[in-house]
């Protein structure tokens, strides 16, 4: 029987891959973004698994929230991401240090 | 349903309804029209956010509404009203600078007002919904506008990692939120608050999800140790769009972590006392020990406002009426020196040139006595001397803490601030002592020269006057207080 506590591991173990793919990714920003959805989709097994659980809608709403936010945010990423590109040609991690200290 | 599409409903939005309507119809004027609209739109835009500020006290409404996603109260209206005076300001100050980047475009000041739509209504947030779709509002709008002067490698880049870093502050605060919603059931307000006190706070997951949402919340406001993206973020974006990050967001995310702090999370007081006033301890020593080798006066600021948010804390980690009163009256005093000092950097600039390292103003007493003598008042006032307003801003936040018997943390932050002092000092020594090469060019009448001397005049009386303005930081405390 799968039961709640295997949604929530398994929305753990995704929002910690998440998080350490940001932290340890050393090559490309694209990556980050990817990353970065992952996150919000180990948020959004998290609520609907919670949603289903106690028998409420609210989980299932603010989950269709986080989708529609994360479309959103992603285009907005993408877009920062090619404006960069067409000034440095490169979108590497480790080249974006034009400010330090 | 009725109670949901209920008329009042509607009237206690009116200023968010207002902004947001105002905001389409010139987005929508903007498109059609093209580039040529974009002075109107500069103007109608700030003409926009004073009427809304009006709308909140004409007539002034509260209570709750839409089935409580939305709260409007003293403390909302008062956080709000400060906010919109740093949006409009900051957009005021925004033209000469993006003109002669040649990126001035009619996006810029809708941008300005969608952000600042976002921080309201996440100021007057009930819900984790609504606090999550307002802080995401707010968080989208300031990545495109920190990467506003799309050929600049510094613009871009401070894009690029603002939105990298926000975006990992928001995936936390939601996997927080839904900690917070699985273990107590709800995510109104009221039912989380409902759910603590009835025992749920002794609890591990809720304990995991408010060291989540309060992680989350402190990268918002850049506190240590969420501060990583600050100093960068506001060296390279466009100088307008540092003020507005400086002022406009440190507000609206202070506000934010009051009222979630101090609404659903007060039953677990003691839990995250520990984690505020350990932050506001470190934002105050690193703000104060960084900046001291900061040669870019954007940068120095930064953890000028780093420093200056572990002060906010430390009046938030009291977690009592006098303490909260501290918190809006500091932010007050805040947005009133920071938009001063923004307005300076904007008229830096030699042969044309913006500059913008501490060195530039070398010389500046002699060639420009008036601005120097008004970046006098804000550093001194920055570094807490006495008899200015920043002093009384301090005043207040120590005392506040004091009563809350948080006295190391009250020592810690007197440190801290006599370190501080040096560096706003030397900006001081640097304008009347050295010998500079060359001379800034001789402002002409601008928005930006009216703004410092008005904001040197606000700083001077408060100085002398504060109890006008403390009884309304007073007034709004007592909405979170009934």
């Amino acid at each position: 029987m799968i039961g709640l506590e295997h949604y929530l591991t398994v929305a753990g173990v995704l929002f910690t891959l998440g998080i350490l793919g940001i932290f340890l990714n050393r090559k490309n920003v694209i990556i980050i973004l990817m990353c970065v959805e992952l996150m919000l989709l180990a948020v959004n097994i998290n609520l609907v698994a919670f949603s289903a659980y106690q028998g409420n809608v609210v989980g299932q709403v603010f989950a269709m929230l986080v989708l529609t936010v994360a479309a959103a945010e992603a285009a907005i990423g993408l877009a920062i991401l090619v404006v960069y590109f067409r000034n440095r040609g490169t979108v590497e991690v480790e080249d974006i240090n034009a400010m330090k200290g | 349903m009725n109670d949901i599409i209920g008329l009042e409903h509607w009237t206690l939005a009116r200023p968010e309804l207002f902004l947001a309507v105002a905001t389409s119809l010139l987005l929508l004027y903007g498109v059609l029209r093209g580039e040529a609209s974009t002075a109107f739109i500069s103007i109608a835009t700030s003409v926009a956010l004073i009427v809304t500020a009006i709308l909140l006290f004409a007539p002034y409404r509260e209570g709750t509404a839409f089935a409580s996603l939305f709260v409007t109260d003293r403390l909302t209206t008062t956080m709000k009203a400060l906010v919109l005076i740093s949006s409009a300001v900051a957009l005021l100050m925004s033209r000469a600078y993006f003109e002669r980047a040649q990126v001035w475009r009619f996006e810029y000041p809708l941008i300005v007002a969608l952000a600042t739509l976002g921080m309201m209504l996440m100021i007057s947030a009930n819900d984790l919904m609504s606090l999550y779709v307002g802080l995401e509002l707010q968080s989208l709008a300031l990545y495109v506008i920190a990467a506003f002067q799309r050929d600049s490698v510094r613009s871009t880049e401070a894009g690029i990692k603002y939105f990298v870093l926000g975006s990992v502050a928001s995936g936390m605060l939601l996997f927080g939120a839904s900690l917070i919603y699985g273990f107590c059931g709800g995510t109104a307000f009221v039912q989380i608050s409902q759910a603590l006190l009835a025992g749920k706070a002794a609890e591990i997951g809720t304990t995991i999800g408010l060291v989540f949402v309060v992680a989350g919340l402190a990268f918002k406001v850049a506190a240590v140790p969420f501060h990583m993206w600050t100093p960068d973020v506001y060296e390279g974006a466009p100088t307008p769009v540092t003020a507005f990050f400086a002022v406009a967001t440190k507000i609206a995310g202070v506000s934010l972590l009051v009222s979630v702090l101090m609404g659903p999370f007060k039953p677990m007081f003691p839990q995250w006392q520990q984690i505020i006033v350990a932050a506001a301890v470190l934002s105050m020593a690193w703000g104060a020990f960084a900046a001291l080798r900061q040669q870019n006066i954007k940068r120095l600021m930064a953890y000028s406002s780093i420093a200056n948010v572990g002060y906010v804390l430390l009046g938030v980690a009291s977690g009592t009426e006098k303490g909260i009163q501290s918190v809006v009256f500091y932010l007050a005093i805040y947005m009133v020196m920071n938009l001063g000092t923004f307005a300076i950097i904007l008229l830096m600039k030699r042969r044309d040139i913006m500059v913008e390292n501490v060195s530039d103003l070398a010389g500046l007493g002699r060639s420009h006595p008036l601005l120097a003598l008004a970046m006098m008042v804000f550093m001194f006032s920055l570094a807490g001397i006495p008899p200015l307003a920043g002093f009384w801003g301090k005043l207040y936040v120590f005392m506040a803490a004091v009563e809350a018997r948080l006295f190391w943390p009250a020592v810690l932050g007197v440190l801290a601030s006599v370190v501080a002092s040096y560096y706003y000092l030397r900006i001081v020594k640097v304008m009347y002592f050295d010998e500079g090469t060359e001379a800034i060019d001789q402002p002409v009448f601008s928005m930006n020269r009216a703004v410092a001397f008005v904001s040197a005049v606000l700083v001077a009386l408060f100085s002398l006057l504060p109890q006008p303005l403390s009884a309304i930081a007073a007034a709004a405390a007592k909405g979170l207080f009934p």
